[in-house]
């Protein structure tokens, strides 16, 4: 079984509709951990060791937060400067996270059409993902597909408890030894791979 | 008199309260009292340095009081005054009122006549503002609800000096003396519309001429720069005030007292209070001594058991009419007995109203001489029975008093938060709490703060919250936090006790008073607790960082790393003692030692322990190592 360690990054989370569901749609699974980090640092004042050590006890890590001006809340930006340091995450001894999966649960007011060559955003999702991609790949960590909510303004709650299934289903995906990776690596959004 | 002899006697004068005043104070009889024995000793009954012209001293030196009005005044706002209205009318002209009928009641039966006996009545019913506004303020007591209540009365009686001169006229008139009358004179002489056209008149100057002309004469003043004029300036204003308020007969204290009043919003209310403390202090010393020359102690001594029992009898009724007010207008013990034992003597005002009615022939030399010494010795005892009060009385009253302490009816109990304690934590920490819409029930034991902060709004009551009646009338049932922000540790642990045992549910946030109480109050089953001093300090020494220069963001994320630090050792140092442990002083001489290594190192490699990945030497030296490859490579 995969220990799956959820970093949940949420300013306000005392607002948020969507992501507050999805957390405490997993939060109580065996093997799952949820870290929320503006709960945990108030201060940005990160623990690293602590950080680091809550990795190196997990197989599988996802970044979970709201799509904030195309990246993650500030926090997250502070939690990956300072947590994976040179010598632990990357570089020449930097072995710590080697083989773990990664990936991003993420959140956008946005419609997924607008996150398009013509549409508002101008980029597929994906595209904006890319430093996260490559800080896995530095890292050595393999880094799944993101899980996207798109549309979270207008969701109905119908909706959100559709949602809160497909994330239940991922993390016990995830949680599954058995489970070959390789068959999401092929979608560009988990989710598509959940429903079919 | 020879210039010669006027300097000796300011030195003799000066030299005697030098000397007693230190020791006086030295073994706690407090200043008015080292003055007024520094003047017996000066006076004619002990060395004899000076002899009979004490009473010219003792009628120039009245201007202290005068002074001293003038600096209350400034320290109250009109409307702090209108809000006192009750405890000067009411109060003031109650105490002048009853003690007046008694005392004039009990003197009918000495050898006095009707009219020696009212007027005996009228002077005796005053207390002396000089002795004790001087008592109250040097203890700190001025700004106490007794403290207050006293200060009300004496205004009062400032004020009744105006009628009691007319009556003692009246008097004078019957008696059919034609000896030079001063005040009365006028006072009789004019016409009752004439007069009342002058008082008001005079008033209306002095409200006027503060409100609108005294702002630009200071300001003229002060830009000429020089200190000596401003001083010069206040001192004519005051003195000018109290010849104008003799003139059309009402007291000069009352009028400066008035000016003082009306000044108090002017910008120039600190410069004003700067220069004449010095003048006033003086001349109030001046005073007090000048009644310590003043008593004759050849009358004394043949008269003595005349004298004292009527310095008892004097004490009595004015102590008994107090008491029973000071109930009346529902001070607590406490209070009352501050308030009974600051006015239970007769004032200065006596001085001149004696002389005044010996003058115009109301007294005889004799009682006149008698009564001079009953006041004298009055005002001497009045430091003696506040001291008495202080020491014996009120402690005992104390303990008592808390349990039976008529403390406030608490009306809204439904808000989520009870604040134990509105001092200089609890106040800070109130505001905060009310920045973000919380609502408190906030208590606290001073009465002091609770009138204070009243007065902005704020809901507070009174009572000792650390009676388990007390914490229900607080709403303890049904609150979710109770938060500890009173000063005194003993009060705090009380209540900790008494609210986990009453109510378990009850969070409590409490405030250490020191590191040691910080970690006992870890063994406890304590929401959170918080060294009192503890994050101001670590920010002002943030700010010494930062002004030597430091980077604002090294500097805040230094103190974090400090605050963060300390919880975890204190953590560790919770868990290896209990709190008794006398391992515990040495290790926490340690823990300095170990907060400052972590610094010196945090000097030496920023941020070897926490922000490592901001620091990009490791990558530096790696770079290095790798770039022979590159230069094979190409």
């Amino acid at each position: 079984m995969r220990k799956i360690l959820i970093l949940f990054a949420h300013p306000i989370s005392h607002k948020s509709r969507v992501n507050i569901e999805m957390i405490n749609a997993v939060k109580n699974i065996s093997g799952v951990t949820v870290h929320d980090l503006y709960e945990e640092y108030p201060d940005f004042f990160i623990d690293v060791k602590r950080e680091q050590k809550l990795l190196m006890d997990h197989d599988v890590i996802i970044w979970q937060h709201p799509f904030y001006w195309y990246s993650a809340p500030s926090i997250l930006k502070e939690w990956f400067d300072l947590v994976l340091e040179h010598g632990f995450a990357y570089g020449h001894d930097g072995n710590s996270l080697k083989g773990k999966i990664a990936m991003s649960v993420i959140t956008t007011g946005g419609k997924k059409e607008t996150y398009s060559s013509n549409g508002l955003n101008s980029f597929p999702l994906t595209d904006f993902l890319i430093p996260y991609k490559q800080s896995c790949t530095l890292c050595q960590m393999e880094y799944l597909p993101p899980f996207v909510v798109h549309g979270t303004h207008l969701l109905a709650t119908n909706d959100i408890e559709l949602l809160k299934v497909d994330y239940v289903k991922l993390i016990s995906l995830l949680k599954d030894e058995q489970f070959k990776l390789k068959d999401i690596d092929n979608s560009m959004f988990v989710n598509e791979f959940l429903n079919n | 008199m020879h210039i010669d002899s006027v300097f000796i006697q300011i030195m003799i004068y000066l030299l005697a309260a030098v000397i007693a005043v230190p020791i006086a104070k030295k073994v706690g009889l407090g200043s008015v009292l080292g003055y007024l024995i520094a003047g017996i000793a000066i006076g004619p009954a002990l060395f004899g340095f000076v002899g009979n012209d004490g009473a010219d001293v003792m009628h120039f030196a009245e201007f202290g009081v005068v002074i001293m009005l003038f600096l209350i005044g400034l320290e109250l706002h009109p409307s702090m005054l209108w809000k006192m209205k009750r405890q000067i009318f009411g109060l003031g002209g109650l105490q002048i009122g009853i003690t007046t009928v008694l005392i004039s009641f009990i003197a009918s039966f000495f050898w006095l006549n009707i009219a020696q006996a009212i007027t005996t009545g009228l002077i005796l019913a005053l207390s002396s503002t000089a002795i004790v506004l001087q008592t109250l303020s040097e203890k700190g007591k001025l700004q106490t609800i007794g403290g207050r209540h006293s200060f009300s009365v004496l205004l009062m009686q400032d004020i009744s000096v105006v009628p009691i001169f007319a009556i003692l006229a009246v008097f004078a008139n019957q008696v059919g003396s034609s000896s030079g009358l001063e005040i009365g004179d006028e006072i009789v002489a004019e016409k009752g519309w004439q007069k009342l056209l002058l008082i008001v008149g005079a008033v209306s100057v002095i409200i006027v001429g503060g409100k609108y002309a005294a702002h630009y004469i200071f300001k003229v003043i002060a830009d000429t720069g020089l200190r000596e004029l401003f001083t010069a300036t206040a001192l004519l204003m005051v003195i000018s005030i109290a010849v104008a308020m003799e003139a059309v007969g009402l007291s000069p204290a009352l009028g400066t007292f008035l000016a003082g009043v009306i000044l108090a919003n002017s910008e120039y209310r600190y410069e004003l209070e700067n220069t004449l403390e010095p003048s006033k202090g003086l001349l109030l010393g001046l005073f007090f001594i000048s009644v310590g020359v003043s008593i004759d102690f050849v009358l004394l001594v043949d008269n003595l058991m005349l004298i004292l029992g009527l310095l008892l009898a004097l004490v009595l009724v004015k102590f008994g009419v107090l008491l029973a007010l000071g109930k009346l207008f529902k001070l607590n013990t406490t209070q009352n007995l501050l308030f009974t034992f600051s006015l239970a003597q007769a004032g200065e005002f006596g001085f001149v109203l004696i002389s005044f009615a010996t003058q115009n022939a109301i007294y005889d030399e004799f009682t006149s001489g008698i009564l001079l010494i009953v006041v004298a010795l009055s005002m001497l005892i009045t430091p003696l029975l506040f001291i008495i009060n202080e020491k014996l009385i009120s402690p005992r009253l104390l303990k008592s008093e808390r349990k039976e302490s008529n403390s406030d009816i608490i009306e809204d109990t439904d808000n989520p938060v009870i604040l134990a304690g509105f001092g200089r934590l609890g106040m800070v920490l109130g505001r905060y709490l009310n920045a973000n819409g919380v609502k408190s029930t906030i208590l606290d034991i001073n009465p002091h703060n609770i009138q204070y902060l009243k007065k902005f709004g704020y809901k507070i009551y009174y009572g000792d919250i650390t009676r388990p009646e007390m914490l229900e009338a607080a709403g303890a049932a049904k609150a979710k936090v109770l938060i500890i922000a009173m000063g005194d540790r003993q009060q705090i642990d009380k209540l900790i006790e008494v609210a986990s045992k009453h109510y378990p549910n009850l969070k409590l946030i409490v405030r250490a008073v020191d590191v040691a109480h910080d970690l006992e109050l870890r063994n406890k089953n304590i929401d959170a607790h918080r060294q009192e001093t503890f994050d101001s300090a670590v920010q002002l020494g943030a700010d010494a960082l930062e002004a030597l220069g430091v980077s604002k963001n090294r500097v805040y994320r230094s103190s974090v790393a400090f605050k963060h630090w300390d919880r975890r050792f204190m953590d560790n140092l919770q868990k290896r003692y209990g709190i008794d442990d006398p391992h515990f002083v040495m290790e926490t001489k340690k823990f300095s030692e170990h907060i400052e290594n972590i610094l010196l190192m945090q000097q030496k490699h920023p941020y070897q322990d926490m922000d490592c990945a901001w620091d990009n030497e490791p990558l530096i030296s790696e770079a290095k190592k790798e770039k022979p490859d590159d230069d094979m490579r190409k």
